[in-house]
C-alpha cells in the first residue's frame, strides 16, 4: 500500500458553506447555553451575520473556478451565482422568520413537543416567545442548499439534499397556528421527500454501474462511450431527474406542493418557493449540462413533457383555487415548468436565463408571502381568498403592493415577471424548443386569470364585515417586502446589469 | 426644432404629470382636475410643435433618438414618428385634454379618489403616445401590454354596471392577444439576428423563411386584430365600452384600440411582406364581415354606449379591408380613418356621456324627445352621428370614400359588400338619434331635473373643438393627408404593392 494522499483542499472556495454549518454548530450549542430570554436577539444576528459574511465571501471568490476536495466539489461560475442569490434570497427570508410583532411571539410554535389542543398549547399560542431553534435549523438547510449547487459528485449531492432536507421537514411543522396542518404537512413533505431521496440514490448507484464513479466528469466521459449500457444510463438518469424534480416541485411529482406551502408557517413557505427552487434547479442544471450533456437528445423530449405537464397543470389547478397559499402554491408550479423551459434550451443562455428567473421569482415570491403573513384576523392569518375583496378600500398600499407582484407573476412589463420570461422564453426558441415557448405562453394566459381574480376581488369588490386588517409589518417584514417589490420593479426596468452578471457566470467546470 | 427630442419627451411628460396628480391629497379633486387639464395641455402644445416641425417631404421616420437600454437583448429606448404616427400622436394629445375636460364631474368624490382617476388618465396618455412612438419592437411590447394596466383599472374601479366583468375580460382578452405577440416577438428576435430595432429586422426581414414570417405574422395580427378589435375577436368592446365611464370610452375606442390598426401598418405588411399577401385574403373577409354584422348589431342595441361601440367595431372594418387592399389610396384613407374615427367615435362617445350623466341612464327606451329639453345638445348629439355615417363634409366621408375606392380597383367584391354598411351606418345612426331625440317627448324625462339642463360652457369647450376638426378635415383634408400619404406609399411598397397614380389625393381630387 503506497501513502495515502490527501487532497489539496481550497477552504476559500469552501468558505461560504464552511461560514453556514458553523454557524449552525455554534447555534446548537447557544440554545443549551444562553438563558432563554435571550436567544432570539442571538441567534438572530448570529443567523445574519453568517449569512451576509457566507455572502462577502462569495463575492471575493467571484473569480474562482475550481473543482475541490478530490473533486466533490466545483466552485465555478454558475455555483458562486446560485450560492449568491440563495445567500440573498435567504436573508430576506430570515427577515421574515425573525418578525415577531406581527403576531405575539412570532409565527413559530414555542415547544414542538406540546400536544396540540392541550392547555399549554392554548397558552403558548396566546403568545409565549417562538422557539429558537429555527435559526439554526434554517442556517443548516441554507448551507446544504449552498453544497446542492456545488456539488460535482452524485453522493455529495445526495448528502447536501439530506442536510437541506431534513431541516426544511422540521421547520415545516413548526407553525404555531393551525399546527394539525403544519405536523400534517410536514409528514407528508418527509414521507414523500423520503421517497424521492430513496430514487435519487438508487439512481446514483444505477449511474455508478454504469460508469464506475460518481464524479459529474466520470460520468460524462462514460456517456461518450458507446460500449456501455444503455439500460443502466437511462434508468439512471431518470431515477437522479426523479429525485431533482420532487424538490423542483415539476408535475407530476408536484403533489406535496400545495399541502406543504399552505400547512407550513408563511416564512418558511417563503423559504422553501425561494431558496429550494434556486438550489434545486441548481443542481438539476448541474447534473444535466455537466454530465449528460451527450444524451440530450434522449431526454430534452421526455423533461420538455415534463415541462408541459407542469405548465398546466400549475396554471390549470391555480384557476381553481380558493386559498391564497394555495394559489400561489400552484404559481409556484407552473414557474417550475417556465424555469424547466429554460434549462431545456440547453445552450448558454438556457443557463443564464434560468439563473435570471430563479433570482427574479425569488424577490417576487417572498414579497407575496411576506403579504400573505400580514392579512390577518383573531385565528392567524386569514388566507381564504373570500376573505381578501375589498382590501384595496381598507389598505391601499399593501393592496397595491400585491397586485404589483401579481402582475409580475402574470408577466407583465416593468416587472421582473416579464423580463425573466422574456429570458428563458428567447432561450428556448434559440435552442430549438419553439413547442415548449407556445405552450408557455398557452399557459401564461390561463394563468393570468387567477391573478386577476384576486386582483379584481382586492381593488373592484366592496370590503365584507369579514374582511380582516392588514397588520402594520414591524420592520423586518417591511425590509423584506421592501426588498422584493424594489427588486421586482428594478430587475423589470434595468434588467442589464443582472442579465450581465448571469451570462459572465454562466459557465460550468467539468 | 429638428433635433429636439420630441418623442421622448411627450411621452415622458404625461408619466411625470401621473405621478404628480396621484400624490395629490384625496380630498383635493379639484386641484387633480386643474393640473391634470392644463398638463395635457402643455402635451398638446408640444405635439402641435412636433407637428409643425415634421417636415413633409423629409424622410419616412423622424425625430429619432435611440438610447441604450439592455444591451444583451439590444433592446433600446428607440422613438421615431413617421406620419402615421405623427397623426396619431397629435389625435391622442388632442382627445385628452377634451376627456379630462368632459371626465369633470363624473367621477363621485365620496366614494372614489379622484386624483387617482386623473392620474390613471396621464398615465394611459404616456403609454399611449409610447406605443405609437416606439421604433423598437421590444419597447413597443412593453407600452402595449403596460398600456392594459390604467385602463383595466379606469375601467375596473370607475366604470357603470358589470364593470369587473368588462375589466376582466377586456385586460384578458387583449392578454391573451398580447402573449401570442409575445411570442413572436420572441421567434421575430430570434431569426432576425437578435435585435429589435425596427429599421434592422426590416432589413432583415427579406431573408425569412417563407413558413416562420408566416406564423410570425399570426402571432402580431392576432394581437392587433384583438386590440382592434376585428371580427370575431371583438366581444370585449361593447362591454368594455358600456362599463368604462363614457369619456374613457371614448379614449379606448378613439385611441386605444388605432394601436391595433397601426400595430398592422407598422409591423405586420413591412417586416412579413409576403405573409401579409398571404394572409390578405382572410383580413378583408374577417373585415366585410365586421362592416355588416357590427352594423346589424348596432342598429338592434338599446344601450347608447353598447351602439357606439357597435358601430366602432364596423368602422374597424372598414380601416382593415383599406390596410388590406394594398393600395395607396385605400391605405390613405385607412389611417385617415384611425384620425377621423377617433375624432367622430369620441365625440360620439363624449355627447353620449353627457346625455347619460343627466339622464342617469343609457338606455334609448329612457330617452325620446330629449331634444325639446336640451336643443342644442341634441344638435351636436345629430352632428355627431352624421359624422360618423360619413356624411359628405364631415372628416369621415373623405376617409370612407377613399377605403371604398382605393379597394375597388382591387378587390370590386368588397368593396361592392361593404357599401352595403354606408347604408346600415345611416340606418342606425338616424334612427337612433330620432329614438332619443326626435318625436314625442318622454314624460319620464321632463322629471329628470338635470335633462332641463342644455349644454354648459364646459361642455361647450370639450365638444367644439372636435366639431371644428371634422368640419375642417371634411372639407380640406389636405393638410393630414400630405403627412400621411409618404409614410402610406413606403409601407405599401414594403409590401411589394405599387399603384401607378398615388397623387389623386394630393392634387385635391378624390377620384383618379
Amino acid at each position: 500500500m503506497g501513502d495515502l494522499k490527501l487532497p489539496d483542499i481550497d477552504y476559500g472556495a469552501l468558505a461560504p458553506m464552511l461560514i453556514l454549518f458553523g454557524a449552525a454548530c455554534l447555534g446548537v450549542l447557544l440554545e443549551a447555553v444562553v438563558p432563554k430570554a435571550r436567544r432570539y436577539a442571538i441567534q438572530l444576528g448570529l443567523a445574519l451575520v453568517a449569512l451576509v459574511a457566507a455572502l462577502v465571501t462569495v463575492i471575493v471568490e467571484r473569480n474562482t473556478r475550481i473543482v475541490t476536495i478530490g473533486g466533490a466539489v466545483a466552485v465555478d461560475g454558475p455555483t458562486l451565482f446560485l450560492q449568491g442569490s440563495i445567500l440573498l434570497l435567504g436573508v430576506v427570508s430570515l427577515l421574515l422568520i425573525g418578525e415577531r410583532s406581527i403576531e405575539a411571539g412570532g409565527a413559530f410554535v414555542s415547544q414542538a413537543a406540546i400536544t396540540v389542543g392541550s392547555q399549554k398549547d392554548l397558552r403558548q399560542a396566546s403568545g409565549q416567545p417562538g422557539g429558537t431553534e429555527v435559526y439554526p435549523l434554517t442556517m443548516f438547510a441554507l448551507g446544504g442548499m449552498l453544497l446542492f449547487v456545488a456539488a460535482n459528485d452524485l453522493l455529495t449531492m445526495f448528502v447536501a439534499l439530506e442536510v437541506f432536507s431534513l431541516p426544511l421537514y422540521l421547520l415545516c411543522a413548526l407553525a404555531r397556528r393551525r399546527r394539525l396542518l403544519s405536523q400534517e404537512a410536514a409528514l407528508k413533505y418527509f414521507l414523500l421527500g423520503s421517497y424521492a431521496s430513496a430514487f435519487f440514490l438508487f439512481g446514483v448507484a444505477l449511474l455508478y454501474g454504469f460508469s464506475g464513479a460518481v464524479d459529474l466528469a466520470s460520468i460524462h466521459a462514460a456517456v461518450a462511450d458507446p460500449a456501455r449500457s444503455e439500460v443502466l444510463l437511462f434508468a439512471g438518469l431518470a431515477l437522479v431527474a426523479i429525485g431533482l424534480l420532487f424538490k423542483s416541485a415539476a408535475a407530476p411529482f408536484h403533489v406535496w406542493t400545495p399541502d406543504v406551502y399552505q400547512g407550513a408557517p408563511t416564512p418558511i413557505t417563503a423559504l422553501m418557493a425561494a431558496c429550494t427552487k434556486v438550489a434545486a434547479f441548481g443542481a438539476l442544471l448541474r447534473v444535466l449540462y455537466v454530465a449528460f450533456d451527450g444524451v440530450r437528445w434522449d431526454f430534452q423530449l421526455v423533461l420538455g413533457v415534463i415541462a408541459v405537464l407542469t405548465m398546466l397543470v400549475g396554471a390549470v389547478l391555480a384557476v381553481t383555487q380558493t386559498d391564497m397559499k394555495r394559489l400561489l402554491a400552484y404559481s409556484s408550479i407552473a414557474n417550475a415548468g417556465y424555469l424547466l423551459v429554460g434549462v431545456l434550451a440547453l445552450n448558454k443562455d438556457g443557463l443564464s436565463s434560468t439563473m435570471f428567473y430563479l433570482v427574479a421569482y425569488g424577490f417576487s415570491v417572498l414579497a407575496a408571502f411576506g403579504i400573505v403573513s400580514l392579512v390577518r384576523d383573531a385565528e392567524g392569518e386569514a388566507t381564504h381568498l373570500s376573505r381578501w375583496a375589498g382590501l384595496g378600500r381598507k389598505s391601499p398600499l399593501f393592496a397595491g403592493v400585491f397586485s404589483f407582484i401579481l402582475l409580475a407573476f402574470a408577466g407583465i412589463p416593468l416587472t421582473s415577471g416579464f423580463t425573466s420570461k422574456f429570458a428563458v422564453f428567447g432561450a428556448a426558441i434559440d435552442g430549438g424548443q419553439t413547442w415548449l415557448v407556445i405552450f408557455g405562453v398557452i399557459t401564461s394566459m390561463l394563468l393570468a386569470f387567477p391573478y386577476l381574480r384576486v386582483i379584481v376581488m382586492m381593488w373592484l369588490q366592496e370590503p365584507g364585515e369579514s374582511t380582516p386588517a392588514v397588520s402594520i409589518p414591524g420592520f423586518l417584514t417591511s425590509a423584506a417586502l421592501a426588498i422584493g417589490v424594489i427588486a421586482t420593479f428594478a430587475l423589470g426596468v434595468i434588467p442589464a446589469p443582472l442579465l450581465d452578471l448571469t451570462n459572465d457566470a454562466a459557465q460550468f467546470v467539468r | 426644432m429638428k433635433d429636439f427630442p420630441f418623442l421622448s419627451i411627450l411621452t415622458l411628460l404625461p408619466l411625470v404629470g401621473a405621478a404628480v396628480v396621484a400624490f395629490i391629497p384625496r380630498g383635493k379633486g379639484n386641484l387633480a382636475k386643474t393640473i391634470a387639464l392644463v398638463w395635457s395641455l402643455v402635451v398638446l402644445a408640444l405635439s402641435i410643435g412636433m407637428w409643425v416641425a415634421f417636415q413633409v417631404d423629409g424622410d419616412r421616420f423622424q425625430f429619432r433618438e435611440s438610447y441604450q437600454w439592455i444591451p444583451t437583448w439590444d433592446a433600446r429606448f428607440t422613438f421615431a414618428a413617421d406620419g402615421i404616427a405623427l397623426v396619431m400622436l397629435v389625435l391622442i394629445a388632442v382627445l385628452v385634454p377634451a376627456v379630462i375636460l368632459a371626465s369633470w364631474h363624473d367621477v363621485d368624490e365620496a366614494k372614489r379618489s379622484v386624483p387617482t382617476y386623473f392620474a390613471l388618465l396621464l398615465a394611459l396618455e404616456c403609454t399611449m403616445i409610447g406605443v405609437f412612438a416606439a421604433a423598437d419592437v421590444f419597447l413597443f411590447y412593453v407600452f402595449f401590454e403596460v398600456m392594459l394596466v390604467p385602463m383595466y383599472f379606469i375601467i375596473g374601479s370607475y366604470g357603470g354596471q358589470r364593470r369587473q366583468y368588462a375589466a376582466v375580460k377586456f385586460f384578458l382578452y387583449s392578454l391573451v392577444g398580447g402573449l401570442f405577440m409575445l411570442a413572436a416577438v420572441i421567434g421575430l428576435w430570434v431569426v432576425g439576428g437578435h435585435t429589435f430595432d425596427w429599421a434592422n429586422l426590416k432589413d432583415a426581414s427579406a431573408a425569412f423563411e417563407t413558413n416562420t414570417a408566416r406564423w410570425l405574422f399570426l402571432g402580431f395580427f392576432i394581437a392587433f386584430a384583438v386590440k382592434a378589435p376585428f371580427f370575431p375577436f371583438h366581444t370585449w368592446l361593447p362591454d368594455a365600452g358600456v362599463a368604462a365611464p363614457a369619456p374613457a370610452a371614448a379614449l379606448l375606442v378613439g385611441v386605444l384600440d388605432k394601436v391595433g390598426t397601426f400595430g398592422i401598418l407598422r409591423y405586420c405588411l413591412p417586416l412579413f411582406p409576403e405573409a401579409a399577401r398571404w394572409f390578405a385574403p382572410v383580413a378583408l373577409v374577417l373585415g366585410v364581415i365586421g362592416i355588416i354584422y357590427a352594423a346589424l348589431l348596432a342598429v338592434g342595441q338599446n344601450d347608447l354606449k353598447r351602439l357606439v361601440s357597435y358601430t366602432s367595431i364596423a368602422h374597424f372594418g372598414f380601416i382593415g379591408i383599406g390596410i388590406f387592399a394594398f393600395t395607396t389610396q385605400a391605405g390613405t384613407g385607412s389611417v385617415l380613418y384611425m384620425v377621423n374615427h377617433g375624432l367622430a367615435t369620441g365625440l360620439l362617445f363624449l355627447v353620449v356621456g353627457m346625455f347619460v350623466a343627466r339622464r342617469g341612464s343609457a338606455l334609448v327606451s329612457d330617452f325620446g324627445g330629449a331634444g325639446k329639453l336640451v336643443p342644442v345638445l341634441a344638435g351636436v348629439l345629430f352632428f355627431a352621428g352624421l359624422a360618423s355615417l360619413a356624411l359628405p363634409g364631415t372628416a369621415p366621408f373623405v376617409s370612407e370614400f377613399l377605403v371604398l375606392i382605393g379597394t375597388f380597383t382591387t378587390h370590386k367584391v368588397y368593396a361592392v359588400i361593404a357599401t352595403v354598411g354606408i347604408i346600415l351606418a345611416a340606418a342606425y345612426v338616424l334612427w337612433m338619434v330620432q329614438r332619443t331625440t326626435q318625436g314625442t317627448l318622454n314624460p319620464a324625462l321632463t322629471e329628470v331635473p338635470a335633462m332641463h339642463k342644455d349644454i354648459t360652457l364646459r361642455e361647450k369647450v370639450v365638444v367644439a373643438p372636435l366639431v371644428l376638426l371634422l368640419l375642417l378635415l371634411g372639407f380640406y383634408p389636405k393638410p393630414v393627408t400630405d403627412v400621411i400619404n409618404p409614410a402610406v406609399q413606403a409601407t405599401m411598397q414594403d409590401v411589394g404593392r405599387t399603384d401607378p397614380a398615388p397623387t389623386a389625393v394630393a392634387n385635391g381630387k378624390v377620384a383618379r
